[in-house]
């Protein structure tokens, strides 16, 4: 059955659209990330522009992390505080990276920055994801190994403008998740992304939340990221395809709750080695693209004002 | 072409016939003015019919609406392919199709040609600013062939059928991603090199149904319209978690 998005001005068949939801919200289940990063890549493969792709991913995901934050609410394992911080310097960041998206946008860049970023964040990022699994494998496998300590202190826990963040367990400049989240904000407006896969392993490693906040917080600031990404790409650029974004939302809030049962049944290390692998595939396939030549050198686009 | 629509064109093309000979050599119409891009659209097929008097060959030519476009070249820099260097035209037409008859260079001069944008190589398309001369026919021919691909310009010349010596008929198709806008469909008579008659005849491609109004809607009141989708997949992440708060 094919649908017509009116945004994307493309056809395209539902149950391809609805796979793609469901495949990404058992992986947004099974790992516990938004599944952005990896929802923008599949709809530019499958022939979604890569301009509403972006725009349209935003979307999606400030239902999907609706939908995911509410289980977090109920336990009661949300630092509510934390979130809006990271939000305040979250829709900062999405005013500057959508400004930005659009200036790509006109000079006929966005492609190679899209696909460019998507390659250093997740090679980067896999690689390291791999590295920690894998080294806590082997950890777990030797008794008697030393705990780690909660989190380090380093130059950035001298900042000033400290606040108290009570269900954190942490007294910390609010510098830190200000600009954290302003960060996030460019990302997740040139990228589609709502920031999962970077805010968790940051609040874990930088801010030195405790785990149990971590999901609950991260998916909490990602609405509303996602949500003014949304917004701004819909006024500056134009290009959030709604429909698109509730079909892939029907299949990804299915696919969210198979995920979360089949993660139930497998341990945090091996489920951090699968994710690291597929990271890295969706990255080298990326580089691939990118160095590969093309298969044709020109592209036609109608030119925007 | 539905039996319907083949009855239609048949009755109005007698009804044409009808017309006393002195009237008009070429009088040409569309089954439907107006394509309507509705959730299920795989692409479209309007019949143009019409008839001629006296003899001669029929040529018909589809145009798209004009925009300006862009054509981009990627080269090698580091190891990565990025685009360096554009042309943009003024007024590249979405859509291009021609039918005829005959083979063109058998019915249509070449002056006649070019004068009448008849045939893909005879679109006048002005490049923009300044660009390197020598560059432009490279980007030029990029932009047709890219559309060929996208079948959104003809690969040579569709068919127009004579029904006897008076009736004729074409079937104009458009692929699923063809632009909306306003078409204009030119139905030439020629006879021995010459052009002695011309009509045309517009055709509108537009969005309709729920999807046109979306359209509009992120495009006019794109405030709005932001809004209404971070709510819309805002209530849809709710319901779903209320569905699935006891599985």
């Amino acid at each position: 059955m094919e649908i017509y998005l009116p945004i994307a001005q493309v056809t395209q068949d539902v149950f391809v659209l609805l796979g793609i939801g469901l495949g990404m919200g058992f992986l947004s289940g099974l790992f516990g990330v938004g599944g952005g990063f990896l929802l923008t890549p599949l709809l530019i493969f499958i022939g979604v522009p890569e301009p509403v792709a972006v725009a349209t991913s935003a979307n999606q995901l400030v239902g999907a992390s609706l939908s995911g934050v509410i289980t977090h609410w109920r336990r009661g394992n949300v630092d509510v505080k934390m979130g809006i911080v990271l939000v305040s310097g979250g829709i900062l960041g999405s005013f500057v990276g959508v400004q930005l998206f659009g200036l790509l946008r006109r000079q006929g860049q966005i492609d190679l920055v899209i696909s460019l970023s998507y390659v250093i964040l997740l090679s980067t990022l896999g690689t390291m994801m791999m590295i920690e699994s894998v080294g806590a494998i082997l950890r777990a496998s030797q008794p008697g190994a030393r705990p780690r300590r909660l989190h380090q202190h380093g130059w950035f826990h001298r900042l000033p403008f400290k606040m108290r963040f009570r269900r954190s367990k942490l007294y910390i400049s609010a510098l830190l998740p200000l600009s954290l989240g302003f960060a996030i904000g460019i990302l997740s407006a040139i990228l589609g992304i709502g920031g999962g896969f970077l805010v968790v392993p940051a609040m874990i490693y930088i801010l030195g939340m405790p785990a149990s906040v971590v999901p609950g917080t991260s998916l909490f600031q990602t609405i509303f990221i996602t949500a003014s990404a949304t917004i701004l790409q819909a006024v500056t650029n134009q290009t959030v395809d709604l429909v698109l974004a509730l079909v892939i939302l029907i299949g990804g809030v299915v696919g969210v709750q198979y995920g979360a049962r089949f993660g139930a049944r497998m341990s945090g290390e091996y489920l951090r080695v699968m994710l690291a692998a597929v990271i890295l595939a969706v990255g080298a396939k990326l580089l691939f693209d990118l160095t590969a030549p093309p298969g044709n050198i020109y592209s036609v686009a109608p030119r925007l004002e | 072409m539905t039996s319907a629509g083949r009855a239609s064109s048949l009755v109005v093309a007698l009804f044409l016939l009808a017309v006393p000979a002195h009237a008009q050599q070429l009088v040409a119409d569309l089954t439907d003015h107006l394509v309507a891009i509705t959730t299920g659209f795989h692409g479209a097929a309007v019949t143009l019919f019409g008839a001629i008097e006296g003899g001669g060959d029929v040529v018909v030519v589809v145009r798209g609406p004009e925009r300006q476009t862009v054509v981009r070249r990627k080269s090698r820099n580091a190891g990565i392919w990025l685009n360096t260097r554009s042309v943009s035209f003024a007024n590249a037409p979405g859509f291009y199709q021609v039918f005829a008859t005959k083979q063109l260079d058998q019915i249509v001069p070449v002056n006649l040609r070019q004068l009448n944008e008849i045939g893909v190589d005879t679109l006048k398309l002005p490049p923009v600013g300044r660009p390197n001369q020598d560059e432009v026919p490279a980007f030029r021919t990029a932009l047709i062939e890219n559309l060929q691909a996208e079948g959104l310009y003809g690969h040579g010349t569709g068919r127009v059928e004579m029904l006897g010596d008076k009736l004729f008929r074409a079937t104009l198709a458009f692929p699923p991603n063809v632009p909306t806008g306003t078409y204009t469909v030119q139905i030439f008579l020629l006879r021995q090199g010459d052009m002695v008659a011309a009509q045309t005849t517009p055709l509108i491609i537009s969005q309709t149904g729920l999807e046109a109004d979306l359209n509009e809607f992120a495009m006019d009141q794109a405030v709005l319209y932001g809004i209404v989708a971070v709510l819309a997949a805002a209530v849809a992440g709710w319901a779903a978690s209320l569905l699935f708060r006891n599985a």
